[in-house]
């Protein structure tokens, strides 16, 4: 989660006065090793699978063949180790430290989960096998669709969407299906989002055929049950909502906008992105909420793996559920069933408005996050939404005499939202000011992010840090925030300086897009 | 808890720091009468021994596909995955990070995603890939709405050889969006006439190879057809190791290819998370979904790489972005990156002739027990006719230890294909897995 508009694309020339690190004959910098691509120093002939040609060989391919070359190099096992180990230590993880990307909950990832997801009873089968099979399995999905069910106070989930913005499009999909059920499909076409959303919310809307009808957010960060009321008619489907929303704070006016919006004959979609703020502490489903998706990556700590994958259950209301997409998970004496094909529904009452995605959903996801939950238990997630809370409102406590908060200084949930004034005439904006980050060992907050902000600065620390974390974290951001004070612009502008490379030029990444390897082109013996 | 590090003296210390009373101070936006109402259904803390004991008691439940004789494919594909795969991939610095919005400090995240587009363009023989999808179902639907944009018409043909999970994830997004699709029947011989449903109204011709129940697919003649009405091809396979020895959609002229990625370096885990490959050309980079990975250079001069031409991505278009996705599958692309660069040319080469030998071996077998073989071409899976009732011969089977494939009326229930199983035939398949499986159906049949 991330925004990048409005923020200086391409870094300015590296100032010869900043230090920079002393060259040597390799290009490393002692643990810091550079690494070819892999196509540079792989080869066609080498590879690290051995793999002996079958005894006998006749073709049942047809006249297809293949004849194109593949250009694939290989590399054996130790090469292969070390060019993977190499790249992977140029990047920064919530393993190695404090990742306070707002909005994106990088909380620890215990390792029982990833050992439980690699037990052969849940790696190891197929999703086609028969049902028979794999009760173990279908077990293990009803126990997570009853804790996510409980958890969130609603009435039943679909389990397969495959990420936060597949399961929006999840949850919006059931709401035009129960809206085309009543009849209204043709003249409800309007969603409502307010304008600090997230980009997948307006995107999701306009995925499915809706047109977005933007809601102005108030001077507090939070959204009015006023604004609502006035941008409703006949003509709007749902309202697209976070909550907790992206500025960091719980929408008050919840159960009024809720209201509101049954009136009005529309649904209510929530954005469970910032689940994490309020797990075991209050119900979605006791706010009025119809739809919500839930990031098992965020909230129950699957890991994020470098951009995914993720996954994104949905749990629905009552009046939701039937529509419910393929396939559906039930169970009658004792065995457990697969509901993958709309026939199987005749007659109950169940309306599957299709399907999202191949198979079942995310089984590797749901192995972790039950492992979570059983791990934390009722009292530990009710706990660690509150040390979210907690470490949040600790970080803004003790940056707010340096830092300057949009909303004044008042209590927020899981992340601290600053903007740039603060930074106003010094020099340094709120991208240099996170760059600056890289170089002290941290990485940097969401920035630029929610667009209703100027310059802001999203803080995220999560449950998963310590007293002593947060504190040198904090007297970090405090000395930095003084450095900006005293005119050390160079510490600023110039940063990172420390990192395995400094400023990319973005502008030209995308003005002369560079998407994949190809062989240069051979050097010529009149060039020699 | 031991997941969270503050002690009680901590939280008391913060709480004065913050200048609030107690803990329920900061939730005050919410309606008091919502707040901890308790959850009185769940359990409390578990020790890690416990929440091992309860999950390892429903994984042993499972039939694990190593465990039998294993021949269930039809979307996702049981293959020998290097031990290294696995364990690079648990290296913390790929797995706890996050998507690579600070590139300076996320190059080993970028420079794969970098190296995975490149492979995924040379294996499918298209000029530009993304750096990966959810998975290959949810590939094809955005393939669909990419032709759609491109051709600014609205109207998909579905080959009846297509996966019938992806063609129903295709129909249920159109339906949504209010585009036209055609779905072709089923028909396990692949006879139908695909090049007669395009016109100048068509947007795409969606066409699997090899396709669901196992046959391989010329490609060029559509191409053709859909070129000569200004309609685009999407390829889609769901057996990646298959190019490895099946001529590339991108040779075969078509304009979108989009795949499974599952069988190379990824495990089965019941459907999910696997990765989606998406690949086309050139010129059409700029409607394409998903991230992508591009090279540019830092303020020192040095080689570094970024997520690019993010003005197509929801984050920055909000309700004009060609996609809503945000997420990728970047740490199953990483294992299909590592396992493809394992295996280099020379080793999947290799490994795609064992498959295909392994299943011609048992192709011959099971004609030889007078079982009808129905695929005329096919690459590591084919369809065959039982007598009797496919699903019940199957559910048999698997009592006897014996996993035969898919039957056909499981994804195609009521389409008259109630006597054919999908059998499918990788590399981990032995002489005596064959043998078990011929002389199951024989004493079956």
């Amino acid at each position: 989660m991330l925004n990048n508009q409005g923020r200086p694309t391409t870094p300015a020339a590296a100032n010869e006065s900043a230090a920079r690190p002393r060259k040597t004959f390799t290009g490393n910098s002692g643990l810091q090793q550079e690494e070819a691509l892999l196509f540079e120093t792989g080869r066609a002939d080498v590879s690290g699978v051995d793999i002996d040609e079958p005894e006998v060989f006749t073709s049942r391919l047809g006249a297809l063949e293949r004849k194109t070359p593949l250009d694939l190099p290989g590399f054996s096992e130790p090469e292969a180790v070390r060019h993977y180990v190499r790249l992977s230590q140029k990047n920064y993880s919530i393993d190695a430290g404090l990742y306070p990307l707002g909005s994106c909950t990088m909380k620890h990832n215990p390792r029982l989960n990833e050992k439980m997801a690699r037990l052969p009873g849940f790696g190891d089968i197929h999703p086609l096998q028969p049902q028979s099979t794999v009760q173990g399995a279908l077990d293990l999905i009803a126990e997570l669709e009853r804790w996510l069910i409980e958890l969130t106070g609603m009435q039943s989930v679909a389990m397969s969407p495959k990420a936060g913005a597949h399961g929006e499009a999840c949850g919006m999909m059931a709401i035009k299906a129960a809206i085309e059920a009543r009849g209204e499909g043709k003249t409800r076409n309007v969603v409502l989002v307010p304008d600090s959303a997230h980009g997948t919310n307006p995107a999701t809307a306009a995925l499915i055929g809706y047109s977005v009808r933007a809601i102005p957010a108030r001077e507090d960060g939070t959204v009015s049950a006023d604004a609502v009321r006035s941008a409703l008619g006949p003509d709007v489907a749902a309202i697209m909502l976070t909550n907790p929303n992206t500025c960091g704070l719980f929408e008050k006016e919840i159960a009024e906008i809720a209201k509101a919006i049954h009136e009005a004959g529309a649904y209510f979609y929530c954005d469970g992105a910032n689940f994490n703020a309020i797990m075991g502490k209050v119900r979605p489903g006791d706010l009025g909420i119809d739809a919500m998706h839930i990031n098992l990556h965020k909230t129950f700590s699957t890991p994020h793996g470098g951009g995914g994958p993720g996954a994104g259950p949905v749990v629905l209301s009552k009046a939701l559920s039937p529509f419910a997409p393929l396939p559906v998970f039930s169970k009658s004496g004792g065995i457990n069933k697969i509901n993958e094909n709309a026939g199987e529904f005749a007659g109950s009452g169940h309306h599957p408005f299709g399907r999202m995605t191949a198979f079942h959903g995310q089984m590797g996801m749901y192995v972790r996050a039950l492992s979570y939950m059983l791990s934390h238990g009722a009292d530990g997630l009710k706990q660690a939404a509150e040390d979210a809370v907690l470490n949040a409102n600790y970080v803004r406590a003790c940056l707010a005499d340096v830092m300057s908060l949009p909303f004044g200084n008042r209590p927020c949930m899981h992340e601290a939202l600053f903007d740039d004034k603060w930074l106003k005439d010094t020099g340094v904006t709120t991208l240099d000011f996170a760059k600056a980050m890289i170089d002290e060992g941290y990485h940097p907050m969401t920035m630029y992010f929610p667009l209703v902000v100027h310059g802001a600065m999203l803080i995220e620390p999560t449950e998963s840090e310590s007293l002593a974390s947060l504190d040198l974290f904090i007297m970090t951001l405090r000395d930095l925030a003084f450095g900006v004070k005293r005119g050390e612009t160079d510490r600023f502008t110039q940063a990172p300086r420390l990192a395995p490379r400094q400023r990319l030029d973005e502008t030209l990444a995308a003005r002369q897009p560079i998407l994949r390897w190809t062989k240069p082109e051979p050097v010529s013996e009149a060039a020699e | 808890m031991r997941y969270l590090p503050l002690t009680p003296d901590d939280r008391s210390l913060m709480l004065a720091r913050i200048g609030v009373a107690d803990i329920d101070a900061l939730f005050a936006d919410v309606p008091r009468e919502k707040l901890n109402r308790g959850l009185p259904e769940l359990p409390l803390r578990k020790s890690e021994l416990e929440v091992e004991r309860i999950l390892s008691r429903m994984a042993a439940k499972n039939t694990a596909a190593a465990s039998v004789p294993f021949f269930v494919g039809a979307g996702a594909y049981k293959h020998h995955v290097p031990a290294s795969v696995d364990h690079l991939i648990q290296r913390s610095e790929f797995l706890t990070s996050y998507t690579p919005y600070q590139p300076e400090i996320t190059q080993g995240t970028l420079q794969m995603l970098f190296e995975f587009q490149t492979q995924v363009a040379n294996l499918t023989g298209m000029e530009v890939a993304n750096a990966s999808m959810y998975d290959g179902s949810t590939g094809c639907a955005e393939a669909v709405l990419m032709a759609h944009r491109l051709t600014k018409r609205n109207k998909a043909v579905l080959s009846g050889g297509l996966h019938p999970h992806y063609a129903e994830v295709v129909r249920t997004i159109s339906h949504m969006a209010s585009d036209e699709v055609t779905t072709l029947p089923p028909d396990v011989l692949a006879r139908e006439d695909l090049l007669n449903e395009i016109d100048e109204t068509t947007s795409c011709v969606v066409v699997q190879s090899p396709d669901v129940f196992g046959n391989l697919r010329d490609l060029k003649p559509i191409s053709d057809k859909c070129h000569a009405n200004g309609a685009l091809l999407i390829a889609v396979f769901t057996e990646a190791v298959s190019l490895g020895i099946v001529e590339s959609s991108g040779a075969m002229d078509a304009d979108i290819v989009v795949g499974e990625g599952q069988s190379i370096g990824n495990p089965l885990t019941f459907g999910g998370p696997y990765v989606g490959l998406f690949a086309t050309r050139q010129k059409y980079v700029r409607q394409m979904p998903g991230r992508l990975a591009g090279q540019t250079r830092d303020a020192q001069g040095k080689r570094g790489f970024v997520l690019t031409l993010s003005t197509r991505e929801q984050h920055i278009r909000r309700e004009k972005a060609t996609s809503n996705i945000c997420t990728n599958s970047g740490l199953c692309a990483l294992a299909f990156s590592i396992h493809m660069t394992l295996l280099g040319e020379t080793g999947l080469r290799k490994l795609a002739r064992v498959n295909h030998a392994n299943a011609v071996k048992l192709a011959d077998r099971l004609t030889g027990a007078g079982i009808e073989v129905l695929n005329k071409s096919f690459f590591n899976e084919f369809t065959i006719r039982v007598k009797g009732d496919a699903a019940s011969i199957v559910e048999k089977l698997a009592g006897e230890g014996i996993l035969a494939g898919v039957p056909v009326s499981r994804l195609l229930p009521g389409a008259g294909c109630d006597d054919l199983i999908i059998v499918a035939n990788t590399e981990v398949n032995t002489d005596e897995d064959r043998a078990a499986l011929v002389s199951a159906l024989k004493g079956g049949k």
